[in-house]
């Protein structure tokens, strides 16, 4: 049912890298599918995406726009995708934006219900960008199921700054909004601690990535894309 | 302890997953869902043919059919 | 592989500006899997261990984060599932879903649909007035306000009712997580024709539009199920044909019955053209998958989302705003030259016959082959821009004059439907014809861009229309279907 406007102009536009010349900044917005990512991304934009109750409603990147304090946000709303590595279309569309659109700042918005497995692709993201922030989402449904989650914990253990929402409720986004200005104007650096994989893989990790000074992800995507 | 594959076991019983074998698409999915050796799963209820089956894995619903789990092993028990 | 990865070292060297040519990055690479395979690792291995790692890390973090309390969280969406998807009630369930949505879209749709008729009838006068005071010349007003202005309030006041009450109640299902539990539902037989479970997802998006359907067709990872989901996409009724249905089969029932039971037998009718619009669905992307669309079906992974309980007052606004009136400003948009083209087909005469009747004409003996007539032909294949426009068009080339009537109740239509000679046959035909008939140009240009290739849009244009010339033309298909729903 995803008849919207936004939904066939995105059908007739061509691609989906953006223009950004006229925002300060670019926020990707990632995640899993289901984590109610599109729910954030209309609160922050006050747009009117069509948010589904299942996964794989946003098939394409959806771009919206949105100012706070003294800057032009521009904010695109990637595929939900469980992972960056596999070879759907919109795992794709998500992994190529943002590999090489450049965004400033990857939100990845994550499930409070089942955080374990959305921090597999948060681990992921890590590898590609150092500017991230987690966004834990749906802390009500959570609440409801008894499970409680130490932000502050989460932040350390991350390594990037971690804000708590309830996207039905507008003024839980506001912080995340003030994340995301200060990370931007450079007031908090985010220092993402990715994983440590064994001894010889990172071992050679380091042997590309000196040689070719591109990201680790790239690499790892290439190892076993190549290797083949 | 026993080893017996996905599709054999019964609803409401958690075991642990002991191996993956099967094809690379699959697999690659699977891992993304975070179903590694060692993961906990539990078969929670049927669709109305008995397949695909719904499982609980790592906190969230996931539906599979039996044709495709019956390549991977679990284990019941310590 | 290799296109990917080509296309992968393209983008990277393009956005990082990287001046090592493809030999020398390949050669590294190279050299670096030397070194793993001296290592034992392999391409297998490397995988594996590098999402393990990642999934260990994730797993520990978590559990130090947040309280584990695993047991007994989900009992309550477990329970429900368990009805929703059980062998006794399942599909039952869902087809009460279904025929509840049609039912209070039927019976909620009839009042509405005549107060905006009467306000627009109104407008009418004052404009014939107002021509009237201008002394406009008699074809500009007939080309104004019989072709255009009547088709328009004709648009507005047969599809906005329906859609405005359908497209809510479906997004409630939709926002309460109820859609991939249809599709769980489904799923065996959508494997039996060779094609993924998700496919009933996208043809939920179908009843919205199909181009949103054909889009929608991505989350299906196979490229050969993607295929089957995109070309079948248009046996389910869009947004554009679904009033018209309704309409139809409300005219249909009515003239048997005119009790309280109209409006239940007539959304029992209307599901009754569902069910049969997704067998249509399964045989052929069976059908395909035995002929020009080979495979085995691929694996099957769906999650199924914890209910939500949906927001009403903001599913209704934005259905309202984005869906209904969005749907309806394009009906409008292809409505208005319609309507004064069909005008001058109808009022301009050659040898004393409307241009309109000598196209009817023409098409009549193709029309008679499927059970239907020249008229009916036309109005559906001037209704290829926007299928929203069949039915006034239709009316139209029935009231030779020009002129529309006024929509009292769907009555006078029916009126008027007999009068030119429709039977309960021509009927059935009529419903059948606009399930399995061609898609509209919106959807046929995006079936273009999501296959690249005009090959499988031609197709997804001619399959419906062929399988209907088979359906009612040659009685062995009758058998044939059958027997495959035996099987199946």
């Amino acid at each position: 049912m995803g008849f919207t406007k936004l939904s066939i102009d995105s059908i007739f536009s061509k691609n989906s890298f953006v223009q950004k010349n006229e925002y300060d900044f670019t926020i990707a917005l990632a995640g899993n599918p289901n984590v109610g990512k599109s729910t954030v991304f209309n609160a922050l934009t006050g747009m009117h995406q069509h948010t589904g109750n299942w996964p794989g409603k946003t098939v394409s990147n959806a771009t919206g726009f949105c100012k706070y304090k003294d800057k032009d946000f521009l904010l695109v709303d990637i595929p939900g995708t469980y992972s960056l590595m596999s070879n759907s279309e919109e795992e794709e569309i998500a992994r190529d934006y943002i590999c090489f659109g450049n965004p400033t700042l990857t939100v990845v918005v994550v499930d409070a219900t089942c955080l374990e497995r959305n921090l597999n692709l948060v681990y992921q993201i890590f590898e590609i960008t150092k500017n991230v922030i987690v966004c834990v989402n749906l802390l009500d449904e959570a609440e409801k199921k008894g499970i409680k989650i130490n932000l502050n914990k989460l932040s350390n253990e991350l390594g990037v700054p971690v804000v708590g929402t309830i996207a039905s409720k507008p003024k839980t986004l506001r912080k995340l909004l003030d994340t995301i200005y200060n990370v931007c104007t450079g007031s908090i650096i985010p220092e993402p601690r990715t994983v440590v994989y064994s001894s010889v893989i990172e071992k050679c990790l380091n042997t590309l990535k000196k040689n070719l000074n591109y990201s680790r992800l790239f690499v790892k995507m290439d190892l076993f894309k190549i290797v083949r | 302890m026993k080893i017996l594959t996905l599709d054999k076991l019964p609803l409401n019983i958690t075991a642990k997953i002991y191996s993956l074998n099967c094809d690379e698409i699959l697999r690659r999915r699977l891992l993304d869902l975070g179903l590694i050796d060692g993961t906990k799963i539990t078969p929670i209820f049927n669709s109305p043919f008995r397949n695909p089956i719904a499982y609980k894995i790592r906190s969230s619903t996931i539906a599979l059919r039996k044709e495709d789990v019956k390549d991977i092993t679990c284990i019941i028990g310590d | 592989m290799l296109d990917d990865n080509n296309k992968i070292i393209e983008n990277i060297k393009n956005s990082l500006n990287l001046n090592t040519d493809e030999i020398s990055l390949y050669n590294k690479i190279q050299e670096v899997k030397d070194i793993l395979l001296e290592n034992g690792i392999t391409t297998l291995n490397l995988k594996n261990n590098i999402i393990s790692s990642i999934i260990l890390r994730s797993e520990e973090i978590s559990s130090k984060v947040s309280n584990s309390s695993d047991s007994n969280k989900n009992i309550k969406d477990i329970k429900i599932d368990k009805i929703l998807t059980s062998k006794k009630f399942g599909i039952p369930i869902m087809l009460c879903f279904l025929g509840l949505i049609f039912w209070l879209t039927i019976t909620g749709a009839n009042y509405p649909s005549k107060l905006l008729s009467n306000f627009f009838s109104n407008i009418e006068i004052q404009l014939l007035k107002l021509f009237d005071f201008i002394n406009s010349p008699s074809w500009l007003t007939g080309l104004f306000i019989d072709g255009a202005f009547k088709t328009l309030g004709w648009i507005v006041s047969v599809m906005l009712p329906p859609m405005a009450i359908f497209f809510p109640l479906f997004t409630m299902l939709e926002d309460l997580g109820y859609l991939p539990r249809i599709a769980f539902n489904l799923d065996k037989y959508f494997k039996k024709s060779g094609c993924s479970g998700k496919q009933s997802l996208t043809m939920c998006m179908g009843f919205g539009c199909n181009a949103a359907g054909v889009t929608g067709a991505r989350i299906i990872d196979s490229s050969r199920e993607k295929l089957l989901s995109i070309l079948t996409n248009s046996f389910v009724p869009c947004n554009g044909k679904f009033p018209f249905l309704i309409c139809i089969s409300s005219i249909l029932i009515g003239s048997f019955f005119t009790n309280k039971f109209t409006s239940i037998l007539s959304a029992f009718l209307v599901l009754c053209l569902i069910v049969f619009g997704i067998f249509m669905t399964l045989i052929i992307s069976k059908i395909l998958s035995k002929t020009v669309l080979k495979g085995v079906p691929s694996s099957f992974i769906l999650e199924l989302p914890p209910y939500r309980k949906p927001q009403m007052s903001k599913i209704i606004v934005r259905s309202i705003f984005d869906r209904t009136l969005f749907v309806l400003g394009r009906a409008i948009l292809v409505a208005v030259p319609a309507g004064i083209v069909i005008w001058l087909f109808s009022n301009v005469s050659i040898n004393d016959i409307s241009i309109l009747s000598y196209i009817a004409n023409f098409l009549n003996p193709f029309a008679k082959l499927i059970g239907l007539d020249g008229y009916i032909l036309t109005a559906f294949i001037l209704g290829i821009p926007a299928n929203e426009i069949v039915l006034p068009i239709l009316l139209m080339g029935y009231m030779n004059a020009g002129t529309l009537v006024g929509l009292e109740d769907y009555s006078t239509i029916g009126t008027i439907l007999f009068q030119n000679g429709w039977t309960v046959i021509t009927f059935i035909n009529v419903m059948i014809f606009s399930l399995l008939h061609f898609p509209c140009a919106t959807t046929i240009l995006t079936i273009k861009k999501e296959t690249n290739s005009w090959k499988w849009a031609l197709l997804s244009f001619a399959l419906p229309t062929i399988c209907r010339y088979f359906s009612l033309s040659n009685y062995e298909f009758y058998i044939f279907f059958m027997s495959l729903l035996l099987k199946l």
